[in-house]
């Protein structure tokens, strides 16, 4: 086990390195320029010379390059072009507000889309499985900022329940902090509600077809049992799956809610460092993830020997 | 079954759990913060570093000037107590207001004033010209000095009372310093509000305080002149790059006001009866086509002149912002209301006359080649407005190229020289805040200088000569008369085309925000907020 863990740790370097040559490559040969925003529409070309050279944009790139691998592997990703601030600080400022939000919905959607879809297995055909199915598609269907914007009309200005944007750290209240939270991540929490529920009921009507379960039964076992026990622990490994994946895609994929809820989480400052072209920022940022998604696989994989003995590493 | 009792349990149990922990919100916030949402959010910090209008009114906040620009247009002193002018207009003598104070508690002196318009004049278009005219400055003593001229200049106070960017914002010493392409790191200045650093998250929010010990002027406020009266104890700048999240935290109470609401969201606010909208930069935005000057066919003045034909300025401000409340059709390209505004040499231009376009094109020996037209998708300002050139120019015979792309795309291809097959380009659209072209040698796309003129590179002696003699004059018949002369020479070189006048109203929550400035810039001075 510990052996395939390390093996997996050190095969997420040469999945960095690539990544960062990609990014770095992509960024620059992307059209635009940063020393031109910075100066603003109306300075001339000499200003934005200046500003350029200042930033060490005039270098070459293979020596741009080195500088900035150099300093990363000294845990050092520069300064942000604009904030005049440590891309470690920004990052650092922006990664709570994203995580608080991936954990809420995640917690959402896996209690209620895993029950939901046992349920939906274990009536297959019925009626509650048609309407777990028909939310699923419409889950699917349905953009986020719709779902967003109509959520924020009912809760936040109609009934004024919650408040329409904006973001509370726990360690300020957990009450605001759940004020602010519970909106975003039940938008976000819709789409994976219907991604999990999809995968649980498909996974778990396999299983119950399985000889082991008819055995359970037999043996006298309540339902509740059966499904909680034997059924739902033997489909687990393709749940896992999703809902690791769904992690991995939830910390780099908020961009949309972040906007409409007003939260200044990490897909926020990505796009806005796109916009702006601030290298040092988008370069970190994409690393960043590359590394989480890396680490979440590797977990997933873990999990699998615990959900399924018969899986060793 | 008894699995979907437990689940109705929990569900039900969550929702109790729910319902306890929400409280009601009203919007909950201090009386007397002011909470509002700029057009965009504040990344740099230093005014003279970047001409960015959202920093431009971060050094509104926090630095005063020494002129400022009032309702009428005229430039009053604003830290200067009293001015004087020599008899030869070499000389012109500042003394300084008492009681002007840094936010560190230190007096402002003239050492400090000296040295911020040194900065400034290193990266202002308008400062370097100043600048150029400049001899010395003379330190008398701490509260006055001497601003001594090589020859007369005209625009001596209308260059320190400047009120769009780059601002003259007096810093201290030290700060003032600071190379001018270096970012300052030291935010003190001496305005009417404190930047607090520690509470300032880029992307979220940024905080001012109330400068207890700022001493406004006695006279009342007037645009960006008179007594700049704090009445709030402090200013949230929040960020929401989602209008609609900005539009619905204004109507729940949570914000006062919104700097900048797109025109398509206007007729929700206009519904909403606990909103207003005001209008506090009546001078407002001007559309404005710049042409490059360097390729084929653009370097024939009669092709350019063509396209001033061809297009007309209604059709830009339909397509753009549509209400008839928020637009103006203009001729004048120093502004429609100012003192300087004339329709000298527009007869028969901005009229889409596409047969003498057509017949023009012929004359120059336009041979089809086709215009590259930069297109910005991303800024909502903007978008339509490339799409209405493309269809008029067609419709007079020109062939377009429209190329799409994001603004700061158009902003880094534009400052390009190189050919348009080779990643140039021949024209775009942008906007100019009017505050900023209300004369020949304030509006950038005036200087005709070639390499040294702005992206476009026209290139004019004719025109440098009216812009030089305009900076000389200070006798305002002669100016307007000067003015006149750069319009119909702008005309006739086709430096940039002017598309019409537009604008955008705040928006605030009705009587809770009172006394929003009228000025160019949007400030929070004289501001009142009542009730929560």
């Amino acid at each position: 086990m510990l052996t395939f863990v390390a093996r997996r740790l050190l095969a997420t370097i040469p999945v960095l390195a690539i990544v960062a040559i990609f990014v770095f490559l992509m960024l620059r040969l992307t059209p635009g320029d940063p020393a031109a925003v910075i100066a603003g529409d109306y300075a001339n070309s000499q200003q934005i010379a200046e500003i350029r050279a200042k930033l060490g944009l005039d270098e070459p790139l293979v020596t741009q390059f080195f500088i900035w691998a150099g300093r990363g592997l000294q845990g050092d990703f520069g300064e942000s072009f604009f904030f005049k601030r440590t891309v470690a600080e920004l990052i650092l400022q922006r990664v709570e507000p994203t995580l608080a939000l991936a954990v809420c919905t995640i917690v959402l959607a896996v209690l209620i889309a895993v029950p939901l879809g046992v349920i939906a297995a274990h009536r297959h055909g019925g009626w509650i499985d048609r309407i777990v199915m028909g939310f699923s598609v419409l889950g699917f269907s349905v953009p986020v900022f719709v779902v967003g914007y109509l959520l924020i009309y009912v809760f936040a200005i109609q009934l004024s329940w919650v408040p329409v944007q904006g973001y509370r750290s726990p360690v300020d209240g957990l009450g605001d902090f759940f004020q602010r939270i519970i909106l975003p991540s039940c938008t976000l929490a819709v789409i994976y509600i219907a991604l999990i529920a999809r995968i649980t009921r498909a996974s778990v009507i396999e299983v119950l077809g399985e000889d082991y379960i008819r055995t359970a039964r037999a043996k006298g076992l309540t339902e509740r049992t059966v499904l909680m026990r034997h059924a739902l622990r033997n489909a687990a490994v393709p749940i896992v799956t999703v809902i690791g994946i769904g992690i991995a895609l939830l910390i780099g994929g908020v961009v949309v809610t972040e906007s409409v809820y007003n939260i200044p989480g990490l897909g926020r400052l990505t796009v806005d460092a796109v916009l702006a072209r601030d290298y040092p920022v988008i370069q970190a940022v994409i690393l960043m993830f590359s590394f989480v998604y890396v680490l979440i696989n590797l977990v997933i994989d873990l999990a699998y020997s615990f959900f399924d003995p018969r899986i060793r590493y | 079954m008894k699995l979907s009792r437990i689940l109705a349990g929990a569900v039900a149990g969550t929702a109790l759990g729910a319902a306890v922990l929400f409280t009601p919100t009203t919007g909950a916030q201090a009386q007397n913060t002011l909470r509002v949402v700029m057009h965009s959010d504040l990344k740099i910090l230093d005014p003279i570093w970047t001409t960015a209008y959202i920093v431009r009114n971060h050094g509104y906040m926090i630095y005063d000037t020494l002129f400022s620009m009032d309702e009428k247009l005229d430039v009053k002193p604003q830290m200067v107590d009293k001015y004087e002018v020599s008899g030869d207009r070499l000389t012109y003598t500042f003394t300084l207001r008492d009681g002007l104070k840094f936010h560190d508690g230190n007096p402002v002196t003239t050492d400090d004033v000296i040295a911020s318009l040194k900065r400034w004049g290193a990266k202002d278009s308008m400062g370097q010209k100043l600048l150029s005219f400049v001899k010395d400055f003379e330190k008398v003593d701490d509260k006055t000095f001497k601003l001594v001229l090589k020859e007369p200049y005209g625009l001596v106070l209308q260059s320190l009372g400047k009120p769009s960017s780059n601002v003259p914002f007096i810093m201290p010493k030290r700060v003032a310093e600071t190379d001018p392409n270096t970012q300052i790191s030291d935010f003190i200045g001496s305005g009417p509000f404190v930047f607090a650093k520690d509470e300032w998250r880029p992307g979220n929010k940024t905080v001012y305080t109330k400068f207890a010990d700022y001493k406004p002027r006695s006279e009342p406020s007037s645009g960006l002149a008179g007594g700049k009266v704090v009445k709030v104890d402090r200013v949230e700048w929040l960020s929401m790059p989602d209008h609609q999240t900005a539009v619905n935290a204004l109507i729940a109470g949570e914000i006062d006001f919104i700097e900048a609401p797109p025109h398509d969201l206007v007729p929700v606010l206009k519904a909403e009866k606990s909103v207003e909208l005001v209008t506090w930069n009546p001078l407002g935005n001007q559309y404005t086509m710049r042409l490059n000057h360097l390729h084929k066919p653009f370097d024939n003045p009669k092709v350019r002149q063509a396209v001033t034909v061809a297009l007309n300025q209604e059709d830009f401000l339909k397509a753009v912002v549509g209400d008839p409340d928020y637009y103006k059709v203009c001729k004048a390209m120093f502004i429609c209301g100012t003192p300087l505004e004339s329709t000298a040499g527009m007869d028969g231009l901005l009229e889409s006359k596409f047969d003498v376009a057509r017949k023009m094109l012929q004359e120059a020996g336009y041979d089809g080649t086709p215009i590259v037209l930069m297109h910005s998708t991303d800024l909502q300002v903007l978008t339509n407005l490339a799409p209405v050139a493309k269809s008029l120019m067609e419709r007079a015979g020109f062939k377009v190229d429209m190329q799409s792309m994001d603004w700061q795309t158009l902003v880094a291809r534009r400052a390009k020289k190189d050919p348009p097959t080779a990643g140039g380009w021949h024209a775009f659209l942008t906007s100019w805040v009017s505050a900023d072209i209300l004369n020949p040698v304030m509006a950038g796309f005036m200087n005709s200088a070639c390499d040294k003129a702005m992206f476009g590179w026209p290139c004019d002696e004719q025109m440098e000569k009216i812009r030089d003699d305009f900076s000389r004059e200070s006798d305002p018949a002669k100016q307007k008369a000067l003015a006149e002369a750069a319009q119909k020479r702008a005309m006739e070189v086709v430096t940039h085309i002017h598309l019409g006048q537009w604008y955008l109203a705040g928006a605030a929550r009705k009587g809770v925000v009172a006394g929003i400035p009228t000025a160019p810039a949007p400030v929070f001075w004289n501001v009142s907020k009542t009730g929560k």
